[in-house]
């Protein structure tokens, strides 16, 4: 599948009705993902075949992206019962098999050696301090290949140096730096639209 | 909820040693067909824990697995069907996961485990 072609279907998608500002949820926009999940697949082929899991799902962008690439199975999981709900018609609507799962991230108990990449747009800690660290902890505990995650640039000394001393990465990569769209959607959001510099991570476990 | 994602969880109640497997009650489940990767299959089949696979297909009414596996297996076409089969197409969409140590049951409705913890289980 083309680039152009992946990034069409995710802009088809549905994206959170009411999001919930207390869970930093805002929608993988389609051109970060589409980019995220192909170079993933193109560049280290860590997608088709595989075994993919979503950390904090959301609507289910990356997971469903994961699974237009060819990964042979996709866990999305994420603790928004209505995101869950939305993810789920975005993958009845392009019929594909994803798997959900409702669990907060921080409880999660997956065992095994059974997952071999995790992508995810984690919140980044601006409303529960030290939520992104949390998610990618857990995510370089369970992934057995490699994690690619989101986050602020403004961050990328302190997550490079704590993914490799605290959390035993072998490597910690900024892929690239992108611009995160942020859309006027809660109510202390004072502009129209902002743009977020994000760094997208590739991490080996 | 296909096997495969059972066989990775694990009950997650703090203090639980013996959260695995979880059993599964299923109450409606279906079968959807998908291409079958071999290599695949011979590449996940040493991270499976096979009894588990094995009891939940039999809840869901699929007895044709061996009760033990060994790797030699996977040159067999109508074995890595079997286990194909089990792993990958068939998906529970009610029921519940039962704890083996507390029972505790995580409810599984459309498809979706719900493994969020009350307050006192974290």
């Amino acid at each position: 599948m083309k680039l152009k072609q992946l990034e069409g279907l995710l802009g088809g998608l549905d994206q959170f009705s009411q999001p919930k500002v207390e869970l930093e949820q805002y929608p993988t926009g389609a051109h970060i993902a589409s980019r995220m999940i192909y170079t993933a697949e193109n560049s280290y082929e860590d997608i088709s075949g595989k075994i993919v899991a979503d950390f904090g799902c959301g609507c289910g962008t990356l997971g469903i992206a994961s699974a237009l690439l060819g990964a042979e199975h996709v866990l999305g999981i994420d603790v928004d019962p209505e995101s869950l709900e939305i993810a789920g018609e975005n993958v009845t609507d392009l019929e594909l098999d994803v798997d959900f799962l409702r669990c907060d991230i921080r409880t999660l108990n997956l065992k095994g050696l059974l997952v071999d990449t995790i992508v995810m747009n984690p919140p980044f800690g601006t409303r529960k301090k030290g939520a992104d660290m949390d998610f990618l902890s857990l995510s370089l505990k369970v992934a057995s290949r490699a994690v690619y995650s989101l986050h602020k640039t403004s961050t990328r000394e302190h997550i490079k140096r704590t993914a490799l001393r605290d959390y035993n990465a072998k490597s910690a990569e900024v892929l690239c730096e992108l611009r995160f769209d942020v859309p006027q959607m809660y109510k202390f959001h004072k502009k129209k639209e902002v743009d977020i510099a994000v760094d997208l991570w590739r991490f080996v476990p | 909820m296909r096997l495969l994602t059972h066989n990775m969880l694990s009950c997650n109640i703090k203090g639980v040693t013996n959260g695995f497997p979880l059993k599964l009650e299923a109450d409606k489940w279906v079968t959807k067909e998908v291409d079958l990767n071999a290599d695949f299959l011979r590449g996940v089949f040493p991270k499976i824990e096979w009894p588990a696979l094995v009891a939940a297909a039999r809840a869901l009414d699929y007895g044709d697995l061996p009760e033990q596996a060994d790797g030699s297996m996977l040159t067999s076409e109508d074995f890595l069907r079997r286990f194909h089969h089990a792993l990958l197409e068939l998906h529970v969409e009610e029921g519940a996961l039962v704890c083996p140590e507390t029972g505790r049951k995580f409810p599984i409705s459309k498809g979706i485990p719900n493994m969020l913890l009350h307050e006192d289980e974290v």
